[in-house]
């Protein structure tokens, strides 16, 4: 039996017991060390007869691999029988909670905001805003509501001031004014804001909010606010179809006014919009009186068109099922949490206002 | 404005039915608010005739009576009224009837252990007069032979309850709103037939209106009626003014009652013995008091309108009587008074003494001046018909006549306004289906508005009659075209919604509080601000408005920790207030965070909030929200209500700008006196208008995209310095050394204790260094640390750690 014949019977015997890293390496070591069994071999190779030195030199090789593959794959099988072990301790209740995370929300009022802002942006309607603290003219006399009269019993006014020259807004419709006095027409406006007047019981609160609406051009009719409107509720309330009644009504700052009532009912316990027989008042409008144009240096003769008002808080009520206006106000963590919005949801026109 | 379907059959010839009506009545602009169905039950109440008396076993004040109800059927009742007797023909109400004045529904039920079968009524319980001293008595020859049967006669019709605005004062007069159902196609205006008083009798009081300024009263008419007998008002009477929900009370006082809401036209009685010498209509002098008929005693200021006799003051004209001069029972000579009150006038004084009648709701807003007689004529002639008497001549004292308001209107406005056509002809007969009288001219119709009718005074008046009457069905609609020619926000609206969102994404709950507060939280949060206060608040503790989001926040947050939520984090965004004049407000985003981080976490350590959370959160937003972190400025003064010494006031750009947030732990003092108990409190206010807003859009804003391939070196530097050295000065002075070899600074460790000397700090940063042009030897990047040690500790008086 030559050398490399024993060498190789010995070795592989042993490289198929079962063997530890520092054993394999004793063997790795004897075989292929400085002085190991092959290394020797190797050094052999100068001694031998060029006849047989070619056989032996490839002979050796071919052993040098066999004996390399196997001790590789023999490190291979401890180093993953290792690893194995050590994953298999490693092993962890995976049902345990994971790291908190904490997200904040977006208030119902804020949503609805941007939600309308959203559905007028789209027919041309731009954002303008104004005061909280207004002059009793922007607030009244502008709007063609004179001191002593009685339309200004329907709003019970905050006043800073004891002779009632400053107040806090009652409706959002000195934004109106304040652009049309600033600006040139035609104007295209929604105001949405904060609100007040001096009441407080079940569905009235001292502070809401309002979304005004102001076109004026030179041939905008009561057509054009009947669609814009429902144009408005249909794509507020996403639904096709929408039961809508414009009904006489009377506001000093527009003539002819309206109020604008959509149809509900209840079905299964939850407020459907746009079906039934029963009325809901949503809305006031008009279109805007000739003394206001004239009040904000706007030539009624020459221009013309519509004002609405919408109760936003109102609105999300009824598109999000909140029963309780004042809860609105009150901060109560639950329900922020529980009616708020993710800060993700931007309503937009392309992927719809709500999830 | 209440009214019945009945009542407006006595102006209306309609053979609708009343749902049609309640519909129309909505088209036409008189929205229905409510509808009551007064027949219901009503009719369960019987006239009903004591048979036999006993009295009540257990209680000597009780009577056990035997009641006929008609059809031979006798009941129980339990009853303890005095004048309850044997033979008496009263109102029974059987169990299950609902009292009307209580709104108690009866029961049967065991009066001090007699089973009582329902009750016996007194008057004021069927609200038919304040009769409460016992039961009612019927008169037996009338009531006889009605036993049994329904004590109101013919079921009433519903009461419709309609919101009457402010434009329409014709439309609180029943006829007003027949009229309006009639120009709408419902039915046809029944003629007014015309009553006059013919007499001969002089009206010998003597009236006068004195001539001052601002007088408020234009038009004073009166007609004597003597020798009248004031009694109960006659069924017919009583049960209309019951229909309509109001109490009879006598008959000449129900009379004017009934003619102001047939046809809007308030009157006023007055028992003419009591009227010494004369009337006289003048101006009030300051200090004059007078009882008027609520039983209150009025002091007056100044120049409102009074209508005093020789003696004194009478009553306030077109608001309320005074009691000295008010009609009786026998009462026997009246003077009736039909006026004409400016309704400015009106509104001023009732304002001024908070009064609210219905006769001042009807003049404010504006009666018909021409009405007077009418008024005069029909409430006259039914007293002599109901009381008897002799009616005196109608006598007018004026200062002003009316004048016929004239309009000329262009017809073409009405399809410009309302986007449809209608016929000239349906113009017309609108016009005079409402009242107006009208000549077609040239280009307009020349139009007399009806003298009820303060409302219309324009073209546009006539366009919106036009409108509602010919039905806002008839209105076409135009949908809207989706083109946007201008941006539908503007940047700083942008910057708002950005900011919103951002700060929600942080893990706060977004609030929205009342823009005013209480001045005792308000006070901590102010500083230098006035306190704003709101002259009629809705309640004390919301007096003024804010001066900081913070006082209402810091109550959301303690009512939230009393509920036993802990670990909060809420914010608002809206106006906080540094004046009382339009403009006077500041758009800020407030947060605050309560608690813990990780609360009993099993995974991570717990930590109360701190003041590096919340400057993560301000950061990281404004960072968001484009401003660039680089040239943030951060110092230590901040507002007293923070910690004075964990808190920081943040520069977008150093000293060249306003504050742009504050943050920091809230102060532990405000803690206490608004009773918060939490481990830790920290908040921040970022001042949306002292943010510049970019000028350039995102797009532009964003550099080139340069990054360096060649290789980076990271050094680490220790440096020794004084307490009062800020880590942001170090790193201001290492970024200026080479920007652009030196392209990232990391302060990572802070250290004192042990082997730092006292008052000094160690404080460690890593600088990276890489260059844009090649890679860096060792030469050169020697040069560069030498050259920032040497510049730290030249700038700041630091000493490297060795």
């Amino acid at each position: 039996m030559s050398d490399l014949t024993k060498i190789k019977n010995e070795f592989f015997i042993k490289l198929n017991r079962k063997l530890n890293l520092s054993e394999l390496n004793d063997i790795k070591s004897n075989l292929f060390g400085k002085n190991g069994l092959i290394t020797s071999q190797f050094k052999k190779i100068g001694s031998i007869t060029e006849n047989e030195r070619k056989k032996f030199a490839s002979d050796l090789n071919i052993l040098k691999d066999e004996l390399q593959n196997l001790i590789n794959v023999k490190i291979t099988e401890i180093q993953n029988a290792e690893i194995n072990e050590k994953l298999e301790k490693e092993k962890i209740d995976i049902t345990l909670p994971e790291r908190p995370f904490v997200k904040g929300k977006i208030h119902p009022v804020s949503q609805t905001i941007d939600e309308i802002s959203s559905i007028f942006s789209e027919i041309g309607f731009n954002v303008e805003e104004g005061p909280d603290v207004e002059n009793e003219y922007n607030n009244f006399t502008a709007l063609n509501t004179p001191d002593n009269h009685p339309a200004r019993d329907m709003h019970d006014t905050f006043y800073l001031d004891k002779k009632k020259q400053k107040l806090l807004r009652t409706h959002t419709s000195p934004v109106q004014i304040r652009t049309m006095l600033n600006n040139k027409p035609p104007f295209k406006i929604i105001a949405p804001g904060r609100t007040y007047r001096s009441d407080s019981d079940q569905t009235h609160s001292p502070m809401f909010h309002q979304v005004e609406g102001l076109h004026i051009d030179k041939n905008i009719n009561m057509g054009h606010l009947k669609g814009c409107l429902e144009h408005f509720i249909k794509e507020f309330f996403e639904v096709n179809k929408i039961k809508m009644r414009f009904r006489p009504s009377h506001f000093p700052f527009t003539e002819p006014s309206a109020e604008v009532d959509i149809g509900y009912q209840f079905k299964n316990g939850k407020l459907k919009i746009g079906e039934g027989d029963q009325w809901l008042e949503i809305l006031g409008c008009g279109m805007v009186h000739p003394n206001v144009l004239k009040n904000v240096k706007v030539d009624p003769n020459k221009f013309q068109g519509y004002a609405f008002g919408i109760g936003i808080d109102r609105l999300a009520m009824l598109k999000y099922g909140i029963n309780d206006l004042r809860a609105f106000f009150d901060s109560d963590y639950r329900w922020l949490n529980h009616f708020g919005f993710d800060p993700l949801d931007v309503p937009t026109n392309y992927r719809g206002l709500s999830r | 404005m209440k009214i019945t379907f009945d009542w407006l059959k006595d102006h209306l010839i309609t053979k609708e039915k009343d749902t049609k009506l309640l519909e129309q009545l909505t088209n036409i602009g008189l929205e229905v608010e409510s509808v009551e169905n007064l027949s219901n039950g009503l009719d369960l109440f019987k006239v009903a005739k004591i048979i036999k008396i006993e009295r009540h076993p257990n209680a000597d004040r009780l009577k056990v009576c035997d009641v006929s109800i008609g059809n031979q059927e006798i009941l129980k009742v339990v009853c303890g009224a005095n004048n309850a007797r044997e033979g008496l023909i009263t109102i029974y109400a059987p169990p299950g009837s609902v009292i009307p004045k209580t709104n108690t529904k009866l029961v049967v039920a065991k009066i001090r252990g007699v089973t009582s079968y329902g009750m016996l009524c007194s008057e004021s319980e069927l609200d038919l007069s304040n009769e409460s001293d016992g039961i009612a008595e019927l008169s037996s020859t009338k009531y006889a032979k009605r036993i049994g049967k329904s004590f109101f006669s013919k079921s009433s019709s519903n009461l419709i309850d309609l919101s009457i605005t402010p434009n329409r004062p014709d439309c609180l007069g029943v006829r007003g709103i027949a009229r309006d159902l009639a120009a709408s196609g419902f039915g046809k205006l029944k003629e007014l037939k015309e009553i006059k008083i013919k007499s001969k009798i002089k009206q010998t009081l003597n009236i006068k209106i004195n001539k001052e300024k601002d007088q408020g009263c234009g038009v004073f008419g009166s007609c004597l009626i003597s020798n009248v007998k004031n009694i109960e008002s006659p069924k017919w009477l009583k049960d209309k003014l019951i229909s309509v929900g109001q109490k009879p009370i006598s008959a000449i006082v129900d009379i004017t009652n009934y003619v102001m809401l047939d046809i809007n036209r308030p009157l006023h009685a007055y028992d003419a013995d009591k009227i010494e010498k004369g009337i006289i209509v003048r101006n009030s002098k300051e200090g004059e008091e007078f009882t008027a008929l609520d039983n209150k005693v009025y002091k007056l200021e100044n120049g409102m309108c009074v209508i005093s006799d020789y003696k004194g003051i009478l009553g306030l004209g077109g608001i309320i009587g005074g009691t000295r001069s008010s009609t009786e029972f026998n009462s026997k000579n009246i003077l009736l008074e039909s006026a004409y009150f400016d309704p400015r006038s009106i509104r001023k004084t009732a304002k001024k003494l908070n009064l609210d009648t219905d006769a001042k709701f009807r003049f404010e807003r504006g009666i018909d001046p021409q009405s007077i007689e009418a008024g005069l004529n029909k409430a006259s002639i039914l007293i002599k018909e109901i009381c008897g008497g002799e009616i005196s001549k109608v006598d007018i004292q004026k200062l002003e006549t009316y004048k016929n308001k004239i309009i000329r209107f262009n017809p073409f406005l009405f399809e410009k306004i309302s986007g449809f056509k209608i016929s000239t002809t349906q113009i017309f007969k609108i016009l005079k289906d409402l009242g107006f009288q009208y000549k077609k001219e040239k280009n307009f119709i020349k139009i007399i508005v009806p003298s009820w009718r303060p409302d219309i005074s324009q073209e546009i008046d006539i366009v919106e009659e036009l409108v509602r009457i010919s039905g806002y069905d008839k209105i076409k609609t135009i949908y809207p075209t989706k083109v946007r020619s201008k941006s539908t926000l503007t940047k700083s609206q942008k910057l708002f919604h950005f900011l919103q969102r951002a700060i929600a994404s942080k893990g706060y709950l977004e609030a929205i509080t009342w823009s005013f507060t209480d001045s005792n939280y308000n006070i901590h949060f102010k500083e230098k601000n006035k306190e704003i206060e709101i002259v009629n608040p809705i309640s004390s503790d919301l007096g003024v408005l804010r001066n900081s989001i913070f006082s209402n926040l810091i109550m959301s947050i303690r009512k939230n920790l009393d509920r036993g939520f802990k670990d909060l984090s809420i914010f608002e965004i809206g106006p906080i207030f540094t004046g009382s004049n339009p403009g006077e407000q500041n758009t800020v985003v407030c947060g605050l965070s309560s608690g813990k981080k990780s609360r009993l976490s099993w995974i991570e350590e717990e930590r109360n909030v701190d003041v590096f959370d919340v400057k993560r959160d301000v950061i990281q937003t404004l960072v968001e929200a484009g401003y660039s972190y680089d040239k943030f400025f951060i110092d230590n003064e901040t507002p007293t209500y923070y910690h004075p010494g964990k808190s920081g006031r943040l520069f977008l750009n150093s000293g060249k700008d306003n504050v742009a947030a504050y943050f920091g732990e809230i102060h532990p003092n405000i803690l206490k006196k608004v009773d918060v108990k939490t481990e830790s409190l920290v908040g921040f206010e970022i001042f949306l208008d002292n943010l510049k807003l970019p000028r350039k859009t995102l797009n532009d804003q964003k550099k080139q995209f340069d990054v360096s391939d060649f290789q980076k070196s990271e050094r680490d530097f220790a440096f020794i310095v004084n307490k009062d050295v800020k880590a942001q000065d170090l790193v201001n002075v290492i970024s200026s050394v080479d920007n652009k070899l030196i392209s990232n600074i990391k302060v990572f460790d802070v250290y004192e204790g042990q082997n730092i000397p006292e008052n000094q700090k160690s404080i460690a940063i890593s600088v990276t260094i890489q260059s844009n042009e090649k890679t860096l030897n060792d030469n050169d990047l020697e040069n560069i640390t030498n050259l920032i040690i040497k510049a730290v500790e030249n700038k700041t008086g630091a000493k490297i750690r060795s």
